[in-house]
């Protein structure tokens, strides 16, 4: 099986596995309990946060674990949303985010707050001016996501930065679920205030999700029940997940600039082949991330190109697996301004570490005989 | 500024202090000249150089050097390129330059006019203002090099370390206690700490705590700090058990300074500080003290006895030692606290009372023999960072 679906959810590494395992097996005591064998489950869970901080460069907020990326993008905003709705109701995000941000802010929405969709351009980039245009003195959050995650554009993270320091109401929530492990990232240097981050997209275990919140930042938590997490999480820790999580990332940050190194010339390779076969269209275009390449067959169902690359034991996907369940065309191509069709018929490839150049030399080969195959049929499957 | 023959010994000290804190920077290079220390950086960046030095004691203040040939117009430049550099513009300066070689063609006074004359033709904002100047350029005239500077950076003052003597420090774990060391430490001392515990009362992460406390301090010395745990559980019990409610709190503070007493002697300290604070709290009023200090012939040094509480947390904010003060676990200090302790303690009635409690010598004695001693070093892991296994991580 040749596996490109990093950005949906990536094969963990061995040694996360083991962690899991170990941890699992000998610390089961609830860290909140107050003998030896809770607080010593309760120091693991320390020493993680005290790794991501260390690995992350944070030295003045407070990392917190979550269940995933999704609770993640779901405590930060409407956790600031609801915290400082008395300093204004307006909020700034984009048109192409993840749905665990965009969906979130429709219900802010539907709550009495006013939020900005700043649209992209046909390369998938926010532009700066606009985002100056629609703050307000009533602007309490930016949302804008770093690396998106069908289309791979990377949003330009340290100047929107820049640009909120003179906006000190208006606090700045990243996206981050796709990049860490893949980009650096400046979070204090940037004037990032939240960061969404998820362990099972940089190769740890599933169920673990951090979000970094500058120091001073109170959230309105989702959840009521108990004190963990500084009172912003209620429920059990998942200790052998969140040691295992600090383990992936410790590992995904010390291979990240040999992973560009490796990746982009990849992308570059695939790129090549997909430019060959006239019926495919890239979606987006530089500056993104090395590990994502998007391409439409306009006028063909992805559900027939993901299949029948299957049988070539190749695994794609459509759109973000969080929404690829519905047929409606992508809101993320939408935006970018191309025709229904073309946004309808997206297929994204995202590769990680085990992928090399044979291996997209294969995807290449495959694509070239689905085309081949379908190139008949293509009117009468629309 | 120190004189004298203390004056050779205290620069040693300095230098041997600022060698050690900045152990992990390779091929840093030193010299000494006229009361000032240079740290030539070869290539390691200035920020986290300065940070460090910055907190340790015996500077009076640091600045960042260019240095550069004693050469006129290269020294010049060196000016220039620093007044051009300041992030925010001054309206006055003037020139202070030093002719330490004497075979450099220019003498001092010369130099303050070609120097600042060159800087003001650059700069025609600029105004000299010799008598109270807001920048004061020094341009040090030396054989090897000159080195070009303002002062900027007020150090954290004090003496080098160890400078003065060794005492021991009570620590609680409370937000005074540190304050108090970090002053001593500032004044030179050497300190070891002593903690008191009385497990099971007490709870394992009240000893992390005073590790974490101790572990700041050693930051600020440079040195590994020793720290005493005295087990207190035999003691306290014993004096809970003595019936005289009031009075507990100043029978276990005299117990602990006879305990601090022992250990001094075995340890070579000459004094006990402490962290009160007057008319903090029952057994820190004057008639308290009294009573409870009567238990030690040390010399008990009190560096906060005069200060209002928001100006020591002020203190523990900037030494760094608040955050871990106010974690909330318990010490035995605020265990079995009576309803009303009293404020003006009998001075006979608690010395009968101590005479009453059967082995009391030897309750003192099998505390001070059952003392754990804990070297403590500014990079020493905490539990937090040695939980598990390292290979989970």
């Amino acid at each position: 099986m040749l596996y490109f679906d990093h950005c949906a959810s990536t094969p963990p590494y061995e040694e996360v596995v083991k962690t899991m395992m170990e941890v699992m097996k000998s610390q089961y005591a609830n860290p909140s309990s107050l003998h030896r064998a809770g607080t010593d489950a309760d120091k693991l869970i320390e020493r993680s946060r005290a790794l991501l901080a260390e690995r992350l460069q944070t030295t003045n907020g407070k990392w917190i674990f979550t269940s995933g990326g999704t609770e993640s993008n779901n405590l930060a905003i409407k956790g600031i949303a609801r915290q400082y709705a008395g300093r204004g109701k307006h909020l700034i995000t984009t048109q192409i985010e993840h749905a665990s941000v965009y969906d979130t802010f429709a219900q802010l929405e539907q709550e009495g707050f006013r939020v900005t969709y700043l649209p992209v351009s046909e390369s998938g980039h926010i532009r700066i001016e606009q985002l100056e245009e629609a703050l307000t003195d009533q602007t309490i959050l930016v949302s804008v996501m770093h690396i998106n995650n069908e289309i791979g554009s990377i949003q330009p993270i340290e100047q929107i930065g820049r640009l909120l320091k003179r906006y000190p109401k208006a606090m700045f929530h990243v996206d981050a679920v796709q990049s860490i492990g893949k980009l650096p990232i400046c979070i204090e240097e940037w004037g990032i205030d939240l960061l969404s981050g998820s362990a099972h997209k940089l190769r740890g275990p599933k169920g673990v999700g951090f979000l970094y919140v500058r120091e001073s930042i109170t959230l309105y938590p989702l959840f009521t029940g108990g004190s963990q997490e500084y009172g912003n999480r209620a429920g059990t820790q998942n200790v052998p997940g969140i040691v295992a999580s600090a383990k992936a990332l410790r590992m995904s940050l010390d291979s990240l600039e040999q992973r560009e190194r490796r990746m982009r010339p990849l992308k570059q390779k695939l790129i090549q082949i997909i430019s060959g076969i006239p019926e495919l269209r890239l979606n987006g275009a530089d500056p993104s991330a090395a590990h994502i390449i998007h391409f439409s067959y306009p006028g063909m169902k992805p559900e027939v190109i993901i299949h029948m690359l299957e049988q070539h034991g190749i695994m794609a996907s459509t759109k973000s697996a969080c929404s690829s369940k519905d047929d409606k065309p992508s809101r993320v191509l939408l935006a970018l301004g191309v025709s229904h069709e073309q946004a309808a018929g997206g297929v994204r490839v995202s590769f990680g570490d085990e992928h090399e150049e044979r291996d997209i030399d294969a995807l290449g080969a495959a694509l070239r005989h689905v085309v081949e195959q379908l190139k008949p049929l293509e009117r009468r499957l629309t | 500024m120190v004189k004298g023959r203390n004056r050779n010994r205290f620069e040693k000290r300095m230098l041997d202090q600022v060698k050690q804190a900045l152990i992990s920077y390779e091929n840093i290079a030193y010299f000494k000249s006229f009361g000032r220390l240079y740290v030539k950086l070869n290539g390691h960046p200035y920020e986290p150089v300065a940070d460090r030095l910055k907190d340790l004691f015996g500077i009076v203040s640091l600045s960042p050097v260019r240095s550069t040939e004693p050469e006129l117009e290269k020294i010049r430049a060196a000016a220039l390129a620093i007044m051009q550099a300041l992030p925010e513009q001054p309206a006055t300066f003037k020139v202070s330059a030093k002719r330490a070689w004497k075979k450099f063609p220019h003498n001092s006074q010369e130099m303050n006019h070609l120097v600042g004359g060159h800087v003001l033709r650059a700069m025609p904002e600029l105004k000299v203002n010799v008598s109270k100047p807001e920048i004061e350029l020094r341009v040090d005239i030396q054989e090897e090099a000159t080195y070009v500077y303002y002062d900027v950076i007020p150090g954290a003052g004090g003496f080098p370390f160890a400078s003065n003597g060794k005492a021991m420090l009570l620590l609680s774990g409370g937000i005074d206690s540190p304050v108090a060391g970090w002053l001593a430490l500032r004044k030179g001392l050497e300190i070891e700490a002593v903690h008191f515990h009385s497990y099971p009362f007490t709870s394992e992460q009240a000893k992390d705590k005073v590790i974490e406390l101790a572990k700041r301090l050693s930051y600020f010395s440079g040195e590994p700090i020793k720290l005493h745990l005295v087990p207190f559980t035999e003691i306290q019990t014993t004096l809970v058990g003595a019936k005289s409610d009031n009075l507990i709190i100043t029978l276990m503070r005299r117990a602990m300074l006879r305990i601090t007493e022992q250990l001094a002697e075995r340890n070579g300290a000459f004094g006990i500080v402490t962290g009160e604070s007057l008319g903090q709290v029952a057994s820190q009023t004057l008639p308290s003290m009294n009573v409870i200090g009567r238990a030690t012939e040390l010399p008990q040094l009190k560096p906060l006895i005069m200060m209002d509480k928001h100006e020591i947390i002020r203190l523990a904010e900037r030494i760094g030692t608040y955050e871990t003060s106010i974690l909330p676990y318990e010490d035995c200090c605020t265990l079995f606290l009576p309803k009303s302790p009293t404020t003006n303690p009998n001075l006979r009635i608690a010395e009968k009372i101590e005479a009453l409690i059967p082995n009391y010598k030897q309750l003192l004695t099998a505390a001070v023999e059952g003392t754990e001693q804990l070297m403590i070093s500014p990079v020493a892991e905490t539990a937090v960072q040695t939980a598990g296994e390292d290979s989970w991580f």
